[in-house]
């Protein structure tokens, strides 16, 4: 810590707690304490009530829960696998070429996701690349803004392997396919994980390009929680709000568990 | 080119074979390196390599950072590609060879363990990479970590082991899948001094053990060479200066490379040279004659460098021996077993050592040191590393 003096300290935690508490927690209790509302006309609900999270797990609502983790594990999983080929593959290539593709897998990130949402759907909405209005643009689109962030994770990843790790693999007989196996994809289960973290973290929040692209009957949880709130149901909004901050941190705190233990060897 | 001829052969080794150890290596096979270059753009830093490393032989490249030593090493095992000649292992060109096809073993500086495998795991992890049945897999490794002094440490994981024993079992690993050649890249860099030292006392024991296996050992350590190898290539900007048996090199430096690097020896400037009886001549340095062995047969009048050890040097108080020196100490320190003593002489700055003395010289004390002839050799001079 910077601040040395014990009155430094006490004051600079009284400035950066309560701007913690304003920035983050006051959302975020906001929305918590509007899903379990009946009725809210003061400062606080008048009435509380666990109506919301019921109606929830029902209907529209739960496919739309089932629709937003089924997409972010498809995508996530999807973006990992050609991130983690792409980035392996670049790792070979001489510097100018590497620079040039780099730049190339890194372009999605820089494009607004609504801009991305509408290219998709004017690509593939006339054959023989009819994909408008199936689960698949969708799945495309969370693919398209997810991967640079899967690649450059694991382009990280591998540029802090040991490399006498690998090359010694290579002068005990191990080939290619068998050290990638046994060595690299181990070293680099960390960076695997906290990749497909980030990317599934960033598929269930997403809204700008789903809302361009998505079809009947595969609605994701941003998506229903933009309708819901559109239509003024502001507590099943918050509750649906809710739902999707728990789900995405439960499963973040399962894969960092998993990475942690990967780090410790 | 840089042609190296072997200066002298060291006897094979003549102690007894382990049996179960013996068996952790094939037949070694020859090193061979025919005019090999290595460029990276338009660097090059292997110049025109020449050197063979004979079956169960350990040959030691060194040299300051930058040589080219590791290059070399790096080139045998695959890792670079040079841009001209051949590397040869055994008969056969690996010149183009992929590294796993190579049949090699290597041990780098960092020990390079995999840390997600325990290290019996480890060990395994060359014979599974050659598709080596459970059963040879299950007699091997114990026997590799036996080797090794590591039999009880199996189970655990290299974060659990100490710098030394990781390197162990980097060896043991090494040698499991029974390599035609063993290369060591600066293997005890990593290591504190003690354990260096007792890292460097097994390696030996294990090449008793393993008389058979080829060992191309890369070091900027000219103790850990001149203790392990047979012979010794000293090297420098890409290219090979010297090479020779490790005592023939240490006694009788073709060059005032070789001279400096290994051993840093005294180089006293002289001048004069006229033969003397059998392989001795006499030199001028100074106003005083000297008399060395003139091993390199340097040319009658010509100007040397007379090579001579710190320790060759013995000190008296008064110029009453042959082919003694004058100077004046410059500096003395004590470090336990030996005394350094730093004296000018000549225009030279000069190094001794000595055992402990009782009363050592003091700084700027007139002294005077001989040397025996015999230990003592002619150099010639090299301008381009002057």
């Amino acid at each position: 810590m910077l601040v040395w003096s014990k009155s430094g300290r006490i004051a600079t935690w009284a400035v950066a707690v309560p701007l913690f508490l304003l920035i983050y927690g006051l959302p975020i209790g906001v929305i918590v304490l509007a899903s379990v509302s009946g009725q809210w006309n003061d400062i606080l609900p008048t009435k509380l009530t666990l109506a919301h999270y019921s109606d929830a797990f029902r209907a529209d609502s739960f496919d739309a829960l089932k629709g937003s983790l089924v997409t972010g594990v498809v995508a996530s999983g999807a973006a990992l696998v050609c991130g983690t080929w792409a980035a392996l593959a670049l790792r070979k290539m001489k510097p100018v070429p590497r620079r040039i593709l780099d730049l190339f897998f890194f372009i999605p990130s820089a494009v607004p996701s609504v801009s991305i949402g509408l290219g998709l759907l004017v690509a593939f909405s006339q054959p023989p690349l009819l994909l408008n209005g199936t689960k698949m643009i969708v799945l495309i689109a969370h693919f398209v803004l997810i991967s640079a962030f899967t690649y450059g994770n694991v382009t990280a990843g591998l540029s802090r392997l040991p490399i006498d790790c690998e090359q010694v693999a290579e002068s005990l007989g191990a080939r290619p396919f068998y050290r990638l196996r046994r060595v690299t994809l181990p070293l680099l289960a960390p960076y695997l994980i906290a990749a497909f973290s980030l990317s599934f973290a960033l598929s269930m929040g997403e809204l700008g390009a789903t809302v361009m692209v998505y079809p009947p009957g595969w609605v994701t949880l941003p998506v229903r929680i933009f309708s819901l709130s559109d239509r003024g149901a502001i507590f099943d909004a918050a509750t649906m709000a809710t739902i999707l901050g728990a789900a995405t941190l439960l499963v973040l705190i399962g894969l960092s568990r998993i990475s942690t233990k990967a780090m410790v060897r | 080119m840089a042609e190296a001829t072997v200066m002298e052969r060291m006897p094979a080794s003549s102690k007894p074979v382990v049996a179960s150890a013996s068996a952790a290596a094939a037949s070694g096979s020859r090193i061979g390196f025919e005019d090999v270059s290595v460029t990276y753009g338009s660097l090059t830093v292997l110049h025109s390599f020449t050197l063979t490393v004979n079956p169960g032989e350990i040959v030691a490249l060194i040299g300051p950072s930058g040589s080219g030593k590791t290059t070399a090493l790096r080139a045998v095992a695959g890792f670079v590609k040079p841009s001209s000649g051949r590397i040869l292992i055994g008969d056969r060109d690996v010149t183009y060879l992929a590294p796993y096809d190579r049949k090699i073993g290597m041990v780098v500086q960092n020990y390079a363990l995999f840390p997600h495998m325990r290290v019996d795991e480890n060990v395994a992890f060359g014979l599974r990479a050659h598709g080596a049945a459970e059963d040879v897999i299950r007699k091997r490794v114990p026997e590799c970590l036996a080797m090794v002094g590591m039999a009880a440490y199996g189970k655990r994981y290299p974060r659990e082991l100490s710098g030394g024993q990781q390197q162990r079992v980097a060896i043991a690993r090494a040698l499991a899948p029974r390599p035609q050649v063993l290369l060591l890249d600066e293997p005890l860099s990593a290591l504190d001094a003690q354990i260096r030292r007792s890292m460097l006392d097994e390696l030996a024991k294990l090449h008793r053990d393993l008389p058979n296996l080829t060992v191309l050992y890369v070091t900027h350590d000219q103790t850990e060479a001149l203790t392990l190898a047979n012979h010794i290539g000293i090297m420098r900007d890409g290219r090979l200066q010297a090479f020779g048996g490790a005592q023939s090199l240490f006694r009788h430096p073709p060059n005032r490379f070789a001279a400096e690097f290994l051993g840093r020896a005294n180089l006293l400037p002289a001048s004069d040279l006229q033969p003397g009886e059998g392989d001795r001549a006499h030199v001028r340095f100074g106003g005083t004659v000297l008399s060395a062995r003139n091993h390199h047969r340097l040319p009658k009048g010509s100007d040397c460098l007379v090579c001579v050890r710190p320790h060759d040097f013995r000190f008296t108080r008064t110029a009453t021996e042959p082919n003694s020196i004058g100077g004046t100490v410059v500096s003395v320190q004590w470090q336990g077993d030996v005394h350094n003593i730093t004296f000018e002489a000549g225009g030279q700055t000069v190094r001794m050592t000595s055992t402990p003395m009782a009363s050592p010289p003091a700084i700027g004390e007139a002294i005077a040191v001989h040397f025996d002839p015999d230990e003592v050799t002619l150099v010639p001079e090299d301008a381009r590393h002057g």
